[in-house]
């Protein structure tokens, strides 16, 4: 029987707009999912440990204040300095479409913009992660 | 004889009304508002039979100002357009701010970076990828000369959305304005200066909550002699709203804020007459039409009510709910931009026929990135279509008397207040935010929403409706990266060009204020006029306060 999928949603950086962060980390729940919600303020050093001690498949980085060219590379970054580079990570907020083929080339999965569902992040994270 | 209304309105339902239900349902089995009031399909007098005119309406300019604060609103004064404004370098924002003014703004709105409103200076190493990116970075004094430069600051009046910080750009901001030759009792703005609802839903708090109170407090009583015209605090409600409340518990979050000013203010010694008039608050203005302009009425009948008969202020001015509005942010949509230029519309016109002091306008292209000149150039054309064209500002409070209107006030007053009574209960705001109780009805609130908006029952055009293949906006506003190495560069000239011995004995003075119970706002005036930095001062303040953590 497959296990439960393991997500940690993180907000990188300065910005304190949780409302996406939240509406998400609940959905993945109801979804079946066990779901680890860091909080705000959070360090790019913070999210990798954290990551990887709650032993979570894949992460996912929130952040709506401009700062995501800098901080999601390097939570990718530390994870695979930590031998952790199995653990995905994706993101989302307010990240301009021009930004989004260096985020990826960084190592970043996929990133979700304004108008994007719960139902389209579950169902990413469903098929991505492998748990059996 | 005139007919029997009740048994017209009973009549009209059996007959015309019921000849077309039997046929065609309406289009939901019930419609609701966003706090999930049930509409009636057609309000008529029956709905406000016993409203008192005189008790819960009233005239303009008096208790319990429903109708609005001043006796002729818009025909006296329009309201001040003051559109939020701030990003990357002072240089830069300083340029935005004078076009702005040259386009017919009437007031100055600043948004600063996430390190100035956390207290770090640009070269802090938690600054990194952050400094100018959601406003204008401000490490020194120096900084805000440059900001304001040009910019006659006894004849504008400056808003500043600051909250942790707001003691320092206040001083800041009379320190410039004493370079122009302009003393602070002139001085008209607003600081923010909310600390509650950082906690509840913003993030930029940096002490924990009783030691912030202490600074508000202090804040509220320098002003009362120092700055007596300035707004010492902007209650919001519009951040808790953004982040998923519905429209009842903006009100009601809002106004038990409210009250834990208030009660910190006497408790710290000031008379509720002497600092009262001065408190300002601020709102959002969502999309639904009659329920945001009901909002804003009921909100200043509640307000007024516990002035009065909680707090027994004896001034008007100290009952009177004077208020910025914006419109909601977390309405706009990446999807078809343009939609977002008729969303603000909507929303500007609810805020003014709601009675706003004071109005901020979003622009289309804000579901990407901060405004391009022409986006907001437009968003103030709004503003001003309202104003000159839309004869709306021509008489005061239009709605009012409107069955519907008047029957969603008492509605929503009546909800807003029960939640006040069970924040009450709890303790106040101030525990009801520790506990996590505000917090978890926003998130709730939101939680809902998104899930109407999935499961379609509520639409938003362009988005889960009416969709179509398009390319992003690409013509967005991108703050340069190397903002950040020019800001570093200035404040480390400021720093070698100062005198760092006047600097050090102004942080001790502020230490020792701060570890006593002196006010700590003259000190932090003195330290800044030295070119005492942001960060500096605020470490100071870490190190006496401590710094709060999420629960």
């Amino acid at each position: 029987m497959a296990r439960k999928i393991r997500v940690l949603i993180a907000k990188p950086g300065l910005d304190g707009h949780d409302r996406g962060a939240k509406v998400i980390a609940r959905a993945l729940r109801d979804a079946g999912m066990e779901v680890i919600y860091t909080g705000i303020r959070q360090t790019p050093e913070q999210i990798a440990n954290t990551a990887i001690q709650e032993d979570v498949d894949i992460v996912g980085l929130s952040s709506l204040s401009g700062a995501h060219n800098n901080l999601f590379p390097k939570v990718v970054q530390i994870l695979r300095e930590k031998g952790a580079e199995d653990i995905l990570v994706f993101g989302g907020g307010i990240v301009p479409v021009d930004d989004i083929p260096g985020l990826k080339k960084a190592g970043i999965r996929e990133i979700f913009q304004p108008g994007a569902s719960t139902e389209d992040i579950t169902k990413y994270i469903k098929e991505n992660v492998k748990t059996t | 004889m005139s007919k029997n209304i009740r048994e017209e309105f009973e009549r009209w339902g059996k007959t015309t009304l019921n000849k077309v239900i039997s046929k065609a349902p309406e289009r939901e089995p019930s419609f609701k508002t966003t706090s999930h009031i049930e509409l009636r399909r057609l309000y008529t007098p029956l709905d406000v039979a016993d409203l008192d005119y005189c008790d819960e309406l009233g005239f303009p300019g008096e208790s319990p100002f429903t109708r609005g604060v001043q006796p002729t609103m818009y025909r006296g004064r329009l309201w001040t357009m003051r559109q939020y404004a701030g990003f990357a370098t002072p240089e830069e924002t300083n340029k935005r701010y004078k076009y702005l003014l040259e386009h017919g703004q009437t007031g100055l709105s600043v948004a600063f970076d996430l390190p100035t409103q956390i207290g770090y200076d640009s070269d802090h190493p938690l600054s990194e990828g952050e400094v100018g990116k959601v406003g204008v970075a401000i490490d020194t004094l120096k900084d805000v000369e440059i900001l304001f430069d040009g910019i006659p600051l006894d004849k504008v009046s400056t808003s500043m959305t600051i909250n942790s910080t707001a003691a320092i750009l206040l001083t800041m901001y009379i320190a410039m304005a004493e370079k122009q030759g302009v003393k602070s009792d002139v001085l008209q703005g607003t600081i923010q200066n909310d600390i509650l609802k950082e906690y509840a839903a913003r993030g930029t708090y940096i002490f924990p909550p009783l030691e912030s109170m202490r600074i508000v407090t202090d804040i509220f009583a320098f002003c009362k002699n120092r700055v007596p015209r300035w707004n010492t605090i902007s209650i919001s409600g519009y951040h808790m709203r953004e982040a998923g409340c519905t429209a009842v518990q903006e009100v009601a979050f809002t106004l038990a804020d409210g009250i834990a000013y208030v009660e910190a203010a006497i408790r710290a010694g000031l008379d509720v007459d002497s600092f009262a008039s001065r408190l300002a608050f601020f709102f959002c203005c969502h999309n639904t039409f009659i329920e945001e302009i009901s909002k804003f009425r009921a909100a200043r009948r509640l307000w007024a009510k516990i002035m009065k008969e909680r707090f027994k202020a004896k001034k008007d001015e100290s009952c009177m709910l004077r208020f910025h509005t914006q419109t909601a942010g977390c309405s706009l949509t990446a999807q078809q931009p343009d939609n977002n230029v008729v969303r603000v519309a909507f929303q500007a016109l609810a805020a003014v026929l709601g009675g706003t002091q004071s109005l901020h306008t979003n622009s289309r292209d804000e579901a990407y990135a901060l405004p391009t000149e022409d986006s907001v150039r437009l968003a103030l054309r709004t503003q001003q279509l309202i104003a000159y064209e839309s004869g709306v500002a021509d008489m005061i409070d239009p709605f009012g008397g409107s069955y519907a209107v008047e029957a969603l006030t008492d509605e929503i007053a009546k909800k807003s207040m029960e939640y006040i009574e069970k924040i009450e209960a709890m303790g106040g705001a101030i525990k009801a935010i520790e506990s996590g109780y505000i917090q978890g009805e926003i998130g709730e609130s939101a939680y809902q929403y998104q899930k109407e908006i999935e499961t379609k029952k509520r639409i938003i055009v362009g988005l889960n409706q009416f969709q179509m293949e398009e390319e992003p906006l690409r013509d967005i506003l991108r703050i340069k990266p190397e903002v950040e190495q020019y800001q570093k560069e200035k404040l480390a000239k400021v720093k070698k060009e100062r005198n760092n011995t006047k600097v050090k004995e102004t942080l001790a003075v502020l230490k020792k204020a701060a570890q006593g119970t002196d006010n700590v706002v003259p000190p932090i005036l003195e330290a800044v006029k030295v070119y005492a930095t942001l960060g500096e001062i605020s470490d100071t303040l870490r190190e006496v306060f401590g710094e709060y953590k999420e629960r």
